[in-house]
């Protein structure tokens, strides 16, 4: 197995399948409670499918953590249209690597929520939306696919019940931005990936211009536990209004990197020593960024958190993602925050300026302060330039690049300003960017 | 343009996926399955899949400006590309990309003389708790180490097919 090994710590549900031989396979699903959910959902009505999942707290994992059940619910049903159901499996999200082995290890618990989503709205189609570099899982979904339709669990009469489902998978090609929900829209659509404006949400007009339910792997993946053992046990699981488990991936300076299911509201320290096995090397912890690149970083001395959205919102940052990324004390900040800059200006659709040219001109601030060209003058722009950004967009990737940024300015200003004390060119501050 | 024949079947297979009215929604994944069997986007693949799906070459061709998988330039025949973004840069994803860059003589989107390996930084790829990670054409490779890239590099160079490195810890189903 080329991942990490579990930890005790675990609170297994969307996972409780990885490591069983053939977890991947129709067979082992099927003897691990696979495919009941859908079948006591048959025995519901939409109401309350939807109901269940709103009793569970879940709340969408992709990152904005948008009550599911909710968004559920704004699906016009009566609507002449037809209804679709969309995956977003485009996961691009820097530090975040959990949907990958949702679908390796378990494809067919993604097929299932698929299916009780479709029930809850009356979709009759569905696509998974995968990003391009997961070739090998394309295939390895299209299989289970295959499998699930040879079992009459996907098809035009869904065991004999005569419902009619069908579920696609659809390629990327390269573009983080189509991890928008809006933009990934376009994209299924075989347009640029150029975010919508909204409103209208995708519930109302999404793939087709028609009704659409849109939600991370992940969130799917939560949906047949619930339907299966009821939202009440879900919601326990977590914090209130913070239902469930869900799935961290832990990267950089930790000793045992890994992707790990945890309650909802797990201390972040807890789970950098106890989960990830402490800082790498016996360092000390110098930052964390909670939920993905996105996310505005965390001192250490911030992280004695609950990680469920709201106590992470209440220190002004955001669960994200679910990406934890662990910085020792030997992190070069500056350097982090134009890895990070350089990323958003290489992946801006253009679309708007606010973002297209925010992002290039702070990544070239950036590369000047990093090379210790920088001036002071320059840290006050980069912040300013920052600021304006935010809410300036179609879509979240302007304030995607604006937020860890202003964090890392703001925390962690004495290191931008020792690079250019350092710096043994002082005089050269006309350098052109 | 004529296929392969297992092309010919994918595509039918994705055409078949969208709604009758909607086959402007194969155009990305028929350009980057064509892509890997033509080597390149070329022009004439713009309008056959223009063709095939109803729409303009010029709306096939704004699409491929947009994903950075699509390129009309041939890649090697072994596509490196090393992810330097933040958990891999955290953990040695620079020291990789230097090294690569160095070993072959070559940067960002370039290729060797013999047309073996092509070279791309690219962005996160979703590797982040095995990083650093490095994707060879679609195969991943994780927790790579210097001396192991070292070695992976070698053996593409000598025509080796990348599995037969076995030290490097690699996912492909």
């Amino acid at each position: 197995m080329p991942y990490n090994a579990p930890s005790p710590l675990e609170v297994k549900v969307l996972t409780r399948r990885f490591g069983l031989p053939n977890s991947h396979m129709i067979e082992t699903y099927l003897a691990n409670d696979g495919y009941k959910a859908f079948e006591k959902a048959l025995g519901m009505s939409q109401d309350d499918i939807i109901n269940e999942v709103k009793a569970s707290g879940l709340r969408g994992r992709g990152g904005a953590g948008f009550p599911t059940g909710m968004k559920w619910s704004f699906v016009p049903r009566q609507a002449p249209k037809p209804k679709y159901i969309v995956v977003n499996a485009d996961e691009s999200e820097p530090g975040t690597c959990k949907d990958r082995l949702l679908i390796e290890y378990d494809p067919h618990q993604l097929i299932e929520g698929c299916l009780i989503a479709g029930l809850a709205v009356g979709a009759q189609q569905g696509y998974i939306y995968i990003r391009g570099e997961y070739r090998y899982l394309i295939e390895h979904m299209d299989r289970a696919l295959e499998e699930a339709c040879a079992r009459g669990y996907l098809g035009d009469n869904i065991l004999g019940r005569g419902i009619k489902f069908h579920l696609a998978t659809h390629s990327g090609a390269g573009a983080y931005e189509c991890g928008e929900e809006s933009a990934l829209l376009e994209s299924l659509e075989g347009k640029r990936g150029n975010p919508r404006i909204r409103p209208p949400f995708p519930a109302v007009a999404g793939c087709y211009q028609s009704p659409t339910i849109l939600n991370n792997v992940e969130t799917f993946c939560a949906v047949p536990p619930i339907i299966l053992q009821g939202g009440a046990y879900f919601a326990g699981l977590g914090t209130p209004k913070n239902g469930g488990t869900r799935l961290f991936c832990l990267s950089g300076h930790v000793n045992k990197p890994g992707v790990y299911e945890l309650p909802m509201g797990f201390n972040l320290l807890r789970m950098i020593n106890e989960v990830g096995g402490g800082v790498r090397g016996g360092k000390k912890l110098k930052a964390v960024i909670p939920g993905g690149s996105s996310c505005p970083v965390l001192r250490a001395d911030e992280c004695d958190v609950a990680m469920d959205y709201d106590s992470v919102a209440a220190i002004k940052s955001m669960l994200g993602s679910g990406g934890v990324v662990v910085m020792d004390e030997d992190t070069d900040m500056v350097r982090a925050a134009l890895r990070i800059m350089r990323f958003y200006a290489h992946e801006s659709c253009g679309w708007c300026i606010p973002c297209r040219e925010g992002t290039t001109w702070l990544r070239k601030l950036l590369q000047r302060l990093d090379e210790g060209h920088g001036t002071s003058s320059d840290i006050d722009l980069v912040n300013d330039l920052s600021k304006n950004m935010l809410g300036r967009t179609f879509c979240p990737l302007g304030d995607a690049a604006a937020m860890p940024t202003i964090s890392f300015v703001e925390k962690f200003r004495d290191e931008f300003e020792a690079k250019i004390a350092k710096s043994a060119r002082p005089a050269e501050r006309l350098v052109t960017v | 343009m004529t296929f392969s024949p297992e092309l010919e079947a994918r595509f039918e297979k994705f055409l078949a996926k969208y709604p009758a009215d909607r086959k402007r929604s194969a155009v990305i994944p028929m350009l980057i399955y064509a892509q890997d069997e033509v080597g390149s986007i070329t022009q004439e693949l713009i309008e056959e899949v223009a063709r095939r799906t109803g729409v303009t070459p010029l709306q096939v061709d704004e699409v491929v400006g947009f994903y950075s998988m699509l390129h009309k330039k041939p890649q090697g025949r072994y596509h490196v590309q090393v992810c330097t973004n933040i958990s891999c840069l955290l953990v040695g994803g620079e020291e990789l990309w230097d090294k690569a860059c160095r070993k072959l003589g070559i940067g960002h989107k370039q290729t060797t003389a013999d047309g073996r390996i092509s070279l791309e930084e690219v962005e996160c790829m979703g590797a982040c708790s095995w990083a650093p990670a490095v994707q060879v054409n679609y195969d991943f490779y994780h927790d790579v180490t210097p001396e192991q890239l070292d070695r992976l590099l070698d053996g593409l160079a000598a025509g080796k097919r990348p599995e037969d490195i076995a030290e490097v810890k690699k996912v492909s189903c």
